[in-house]
């Protein structure tokens, strides 16, 4: 077997294993580490890591686990995501962790935390509250002292107080993961062929749950293997897939939309774990570093207020022109806000500059995906018929 | 919060006219601004800051009101439809739709006058996700100034120091400069306070009117009746001296109702005869109201509090806008409005009026519209009856979404729950 399958059938096992192995050895092995989980859509992995804490994404189920307790907590209206990750809980599967943290992602999330409190009193939970505002003196500084609390409050859990010196080596690992992450996609928009986003997303997920010494490795090692025994090229449309950045389709979803006649050459999925755009830097006060790195680059996501009035109008052509690709596919979690309230939004401003798209909802657990094939299959032929952007 | 619908009350008591006078002539102002030069600033009811505002001499316009109102009025299925068309989801807040449409179709507000621009968009962030995108969206549609007032929440159920700084820095750094642009006015403290102070003395009167519901009977309803205290408050004219009046004579008359032994006043009139009395959680639906009130009323249920009275602020919690300390005052009433609490937080809120307002029972109005409420209250139900040995009933609807609104779903859930109460009962005397 390959170099290259065998790391994407190492990732499908990661990906598909629901009782979190992987992380579960990790902690064995390592018996002063603890293990925190976070949910979408970004989390200051570098202060988990320094804490002595292996920092575990919260994904849900996907459509792999039937939801028995989940629905009880939710109606109808309310996104998939959160029931499979309270299902995850309540079966076991995350009792491994010592601490959760609620990103600010949306109102979902949010109340997700508190739940968390009352149902897991004796688990140290944090909402985390991203800054929205862009000044480095107001909003870096506001960050800059909620994550020098979270480095109190995890010291406390794990007990290691992460030291400065403990912080920059983890922001010099996060910054090496960022670039392999960089190099991906990167190598996925040249040649998408090479690295279709079926095995990029397996070994990216795959990433969020093991230590990210061993994801380097992997990541490292499939960058290498890509030219290896990579599938023939194939005419597509190039496409980029927006709003995924939360509940996460399932993996038939991403495949149907490639074999429809699409590559996905640039997407949302999983934006967390490369929302820094920049190296962070290492000298200096690691805190202020890391704070100043997501006040002035972080990426532009729906989770986060767009300060530029013409940001939301003009970003899916930046990001089009950037990934030279013909056309979008708006692809929201039913029941999202982030995403489909920024959708008119963002179709708008991409439709005026002339670039196609179309749009559709799922949920983690969507099973059939003939609808996805004949929309995705339709919006390749038309893109080859009557051009793209 | 209902604010003008005055009109829909059988009895008129002189706190309604007020009220009405009160919101017509903010709404003619509001029509005139274009003309007479007042600055008029678009922001929310959690976390506003009206006192702020109006010492800019600038008028306070808020688009959930508008939603609601337009949801009263049978005006927000057309509204939603056309946001709809527009390419809106039909999974998101329909306050946004129904805003966007009423937009698209003219912007004719609830007094049937014409909305302004606004000179400012003062994007208040409390407690609400969609709030951002609400006013990212209105902004594509006016060329003016947003400014971004971001509220942490208070996830560890308290607004720490560094989040009440965080408020007090923005207030500084961006809105007051704001302001100052907008109103050609320099920022004066004095005044400032001034309206402080006015808040304050009416949020004692308000406070008063809320916990009158101790009484058997209540002489208000804490819910449906409860909107409509709140609306001047919650709205443009908390920290005004018409607000100030309003309060003092609404608790007037609460207190006469009190001493007469008098129920409150509901569509059918005075509701003497309480045979429940009932905490709510959650928004009213606002297209069906007054049918909705009917179902409460005439099973002689009276709602001696809720939560969704308490959007715009806690003050039966003991929170009062302090002038002595203008903009720290300020921040600490954003972080505190009801969705800007974390989950336990509104669970203990539920269990202490069940407690305190010697309730029979509790009801949950879960909204399809609003996440913030919405998610996570089938767990509060569970924790709250777990705590509280008090069951309680789960009806859904829509805030200003007909088509959410199942008038024989609810009433029957509502009578079954009502029926358990009475099984109770005659459990417990037997």
């Amino acid at each position: 077997m390959s170099n290259r399958k065998i790391i994407i059938e190492w990732a499908l096992g990661v990906y598909e294993d629901l009782h979190f192995t992987a992380a579960r050895e990790t902690l064995s092995q390592n018996p002063n580490l603890k293990a925190v989980g976070f949910l979408p859509v970004y989390a200051p992995r570098e202060v988990i890591v320094a804490s002595s804490m292996l920092p575990v994404g919260i994904y849900g189920g996907g459509d792999q686990i039937e939801i028995i307790r989940g629905d009880a907590y939710y109606q109808s209206y309310i996104c998939h995501l959160p029931r499979s990750v309270i299902e995850l809980a309540q079966s076991d599967r995350l009792d491994f962790l010592s601490a959760v943290l609620f990103p600010s992602t949306c109102d979902v999330i949010r109340n997700l935390s508190g739940m968390w409190q009352v149902m897991y009193p004796d688990l140290y939970v944090r909402y985390l509250d991203l800054p929205h505002v862009r000044d480095p003196e107001v909003g870096g500084k506001f960050w800059e002292r909620e994550l020098r609390t979270l480095i109190d409050k995890l010291g406390e859990v794990s007990g290691h107080r992460a030291s400065d010196d403990d912080l920059r080596a983890a922001i010099h690992l996060y910054n090496e993961v960022r670039w392999v992450i960089r190099e991906l996609y990167r190598a996925r928009s040249a040649e998408p062929w090479r690295l279709p986003t079926e095995e990029l997303y397996l070994l990216l997920r795959a990433g969020e749950v093991v230590a990210p010494e061993l994801f380097l490795d992997k990541a490292r090692a499939y960058l290498e293997a890509i030219h290896e025994d990579s599938p023939p090229m194939k005419d597509r449309s190039r496409v980029i897939v927006v709003g995924t950045f939360c509940e996460q389709p399932p993996l038939g979803l991403i495949k149907t939309i490639e074999r429809a006649g699409c590559w996905i050459v640039d997407d949302d999925l999983l934006i967390g774990n490369r929302m820094l755009t920049r190296d962070v830097q290492t000298q200096g006060d690691p805190v202020a570093n890391l704070a100043e790195a997501f006040i002035l680059h972080s990426e532009k996501t729906s989770v986060l207020y767009e300060p530029d009035p013409d940001g939301k109008k003009t970003l899916m052509a930046q990001r089009v022109r950037a990934a030279k690709a013909d056309g979008i596919i708006f692809a929201a979690p039913s029941f999202c806000d982030p995403a489909l309230l920024d959708r008119p939004m963002l179709r708008s401003g991409a439709e005026e500059a002339g670039i196609p798209c179309i749009a559709f909802k799922y949920a983690e657990n969507t099973g059939q995906f003939q609808q996805f094939r004949e929309q995705a299959g339709t919006f390749s032929d038309s893109i080859k018929l009557w051009g793209g952007s | 919060m209902a604010t003008d619908s005055a009109d829909s009350v059988v009895q008129k008591d002189r706190s309604m006219v007020l009220q009405k006078n009160m919101i017509a002539e903010h709404f003619k102002r509001l029509e005139r601004a274009p003309e007479s030069g007042e600055p008029v600033v678009y922001t929310f009811v959690p976390g506003n800051l009206t006192e702020l505002i109006r010492s800019f001499d600038a008028l306070p316009l808020l688009p959930e009101i508008n939603a609601l109102q337009s949801g009263m009025r049978g005006k927000s299925k057309d509204y939603i439809a056309e946001a709809e068309r527009a390419g809106h989801s039909e999974d998101v807040c329909t306050y946004v739709k129904c805003d966007i449409g009423m937009l698209k179709s003219g912007n004719i507000g609830p007094t049937g006058t014409k909305l302004p621009k606004p000179d400012l968009l003062l994007l208040s962030y409390t407690g609400c996700y969609t709030f951002m995108k609400w006013f990212e969206l209105l902004r594509e549609e006016y060329d003016c100034p947003t400014v971004f007032l971001q509220i942490p929440y208070q996830g560890d159920g308290e607004l720490e120091p560094e989040h009440r700084k965080y408020i007090v820095d923005q207030i500084e750094a961006d809105l007051i400069p704001a302001m100052e642009k907008i109103s050609g006015k320099k920022y004066d403290e004095d005044k400032l306070k001034h309206h402080l102070g006015l808040a304050a003395e009416a949020e004692d009167d308000l406070v008063a009117v809320l916990h009158s519901a101790k009484n058997r009977p209540s002489p208000i309803d804490s819910y449906f009746g409860g909107v409509y205290y709140v609306g001047p408050i919650f709205s443009a004219f908390r920290g005004t001296e018409e607000g100030v009046e309003y309060y003092r004579e609404l608790r007037k008359e609460v207190e006469a109702r009190v001493a007469a032994g008098l129920g409150p006043v509901t569509p059918d009139g005075s509701l003497d005869e309480q045979d429940y009395r009932l905490v709510v959680e959650g928004p009213p639906n606002w297209t069906s109201f007054r049918e909705f009130w009917r179902m409460f009323s005439e099973e002689k249920a009276v709602v001696v509090a809720s939560t969704y009275t308490k959007v715009g602020g806690t003050y039966d919690l003991g929170f009062r806008h302090d002038p002595s300390d203008p903009l720290g005052t300020m921040a600490d009433y954003c972080g505190g409005c009801y969705t800007n609490l974390n989950m336990p937080s509104r669970i203990d809120m539920l269990v202490n009026y069940i407690k305190d307002y010697s309730a029979d029972g509790f009801v949950i109005n879960s909204v399809k519209s609003c996440n913030s409420f919405s998610a996570g209250q089938l767990m509060m139900l569970r924790e709250v009856e777990k705590r509280t040995g008090v069951p309680g009933a789960f009806i859904e609807s829509d805030l200003v979404d007909p088509r959410y609104f199942s008038a024989a779903n609810i009433k029957n859930r509502l009578e079954s729950y009502l029926q358990m109460i009475d099984a109770r009962r005659q459990r417990t005397a037997s």
